[in-house]
């Protein structure tokens, strides 16, 4: 009661004082005038489909991929030391650089080589450098989550007579996946927000369908209409994993974790 | 039936463990007979929980033999898994499946592993969660059971896949006298039924009355074996002595 009425106040507060400074009007029509988020909101909603096509496809393609990495990295065995390398390798190559810089490379360098049978669509190669980056996440975010069920379960399940691909089926992967579940869906939400970054190649998205048409009348309530876009997808997805957190973090008993933000 | 003649359903020879430069297991050899427990005991980090996890190959040996009813299973060549199917084990801390409910625990590795019907899979652990009082709680989940409980459920997981052997690794270590009472009777009734065993204990009582042979292990080497009467009763070696005043002589249960 008492937490609602002081939001309620402050919020009011800072409405009122923001809207009576000097600057205001000419504020307000820069970023929140209504005709032009009309004028582009037809642009901007073909544009946030192609952002959720690349977000549900990479995000399906590196969770899969990111899974497949990190149980090439619980190999046990000499034999499989190059297999182990090359996954470690190709992690930490990919989560240190920035992901603009991929999307410039597989964007514009792959079609630069002219390869017969390559696609040439920016939206595909756009897509695979997020994925290359994402699945470099993704795989870590596993892994730890791996790491982080204790040997004892393996000894066990093990003992059993359960092969190593079994255990981490039905017994590693479960309890695994389980506590990573929040931290995977933090990765999707960078997802999202980064399937823009293919803007840079061309692909009409929502930020660039937005920065055309601030371009048009130097106004910049587009680039509002985008965020908003953007928002009205990353915010429930927070919460969901706020909410994931909250409870995992009960499950295991630790009480003091919980309350919003 | 099982005639003089049979190989024993264990044998041990010359076991030697390196943990690099360090001798964890100087030697052991010993056999356990159909319907025999082998016990050992000795002080913390003597060997045998190393001596366990090196008969169920969870650790590999680096000098001697471990044979299953006759078949060396050292043998680099032999496939670990279908070695672990004929042996069941049980853990200090349990290692249950804390994302799987009881009755799923005990299904797992008959269905998964042994391929056994689902249906006929699920009677089996019924049947074998009825005869430890859990058949009230096939769905709930491991971490609602009480210590003794999960232990008893533990022993069950391990029985479900029919072993030809147990081994049971300090498996009162972790709970209270009175819930340790009711684990050793499984274990004791178990027995009775002439399951082989092997078990690492500091349950002395217990040791006394359930061994066929009592192995002493010190510093990774058998320092004194033989009848619980005469190991126990009287001890030949200095440091069967030191480690038997210092260990809890009454068994686990108040009964």
């Amino acid at each position: 009661m008492i937490a609602a009425a002081s939001t309620a106040v402050v919020a009011v507060a800072v409405v009122v004082g923001v809207t009576h400074t000097s600057g205001w009007p000419r504020v307000r029509q820069r970023f929140f005038s209504g005709t032009e988020i009309a004028a582009a909101w037809p642009a901007a909603r073909h544009g946030m489909a192609v952002n959720l096509e690349l977000f549900a496809a990479c995000g399906l393609a590196a969770g899969a991929l990111g899974l497949l990495v990190a149980l090439l990295r619980t190999l046990a065995g000499p034999v499989f030391l190059p297999v182990r390398l090359l996954a470690a390798v190709y992690t930490d190559l990919f989560r240190g650089l920035p992901v603009i810089l991929v999307v410039y490379l597989v964007g514009f360098g792959v079609p630069a080589l002219r390869l017969r049978g390559f696609p040439s669509d920016p939206r595909v190669l756009g897509g695979a450098a997020l994925v290359l980056t994402y699945t470099a996440y993704v795989a870590e975010v596993f892994r730890a989550g791996i790491e982080s069920v204790h040997p004892s379960q393996v000894a066990a399940a093990r003992s059993l007579g359960l092969s190593h691909a079994q255990t981490m089926r039905r017994v590693v992967l479960p309890q695994a996946v389980r506590r990573v579940a929040p931290a995977l869906l933090n990765d999707a939400i960078s997802l999202q927000k980064d399937s823009s970054l293919v803007s840079v190649l061309g692909v009409v998205d929502a930020v660039r369908a937005a920065q055309i048409a601030t371009s048009a009348h130097f106004n910049y309530s587009p680039y509002v209409l985008a965020g908003l876009m953007f928002l009205a997808i990353t915010v429930p997805l927070t919460r969901v994993t706020d909410h994931l957190a909250v409870r995992a973090a009960r499950r295991r008993g630790d009480r003091r974790a919980g309350g919003g933000p | 039936m099982t005639t003089a003649t049979d190989p024993p359903v264990l044998s041990v020879r010359g076991l030697v463990k390196l943990y690099g430069d360090a001798v964890v297991l100087r030697g052991v050899g010993f056999d356990v007979r159909a319907g025999q427990a082998v016990v050992l005991v000795g002080g913390s980090g003597s060997g045998k929980s190393t001596l366990l996890r090196c008969l169920n190959l969870l650790e590999t040996v680096d000098d001697g033999e471990i044979l299953l009813a006759g078949e060396e299973i050292t043998d680099p060549r032999v496939n670990v898994d279908r070695v672990r199917r004929r042996i069941g084990v049980v853990f200090q801390s349990y290692n249950l499946f804390p994302h799987l409910t009881v009755l799923k625990n005990v299904m797992l590795a008959p269905v998964l592993v042994h391929r056994m019907p689902r249906e006929a899979a699920r009677e089996r652990a019924r049947a074998l969660l009825d005869r430890i009082g859990l058949a009230d709680k096939l769905d709930v989940y491991p971490d609602r059971l009480s210590g003794g409980q999960q232990q008893r459920l533990a022993i069950v997981r391990a029985l479900a896949t029919e072993p030809s052997l147990l081994l049971l690794d300090e498996i009162t270590s972790a709970l209270d006298p009175e819930l340790a009472g009711e684990v050793l009777d499984l274990v004791g009734e178990l027995k009775r039924e002439g399951m082989p065993m092997v078990l690492a204990t500091h349950e002395m009582a217990f040791a006394r009355e359930l061994a066929d042979e009592v192995l002493v292990l010190d510093d990774g080497a058998v320092i004194e074996r033989g009848a619980p009467e005469r190991v126990f009763g009287d001890p030949r070696q200095a440091r069967t002595r030191r480690l038997l005043a210092g260990a809890r002589q009454t068994r686990g249960s108040g009964r």
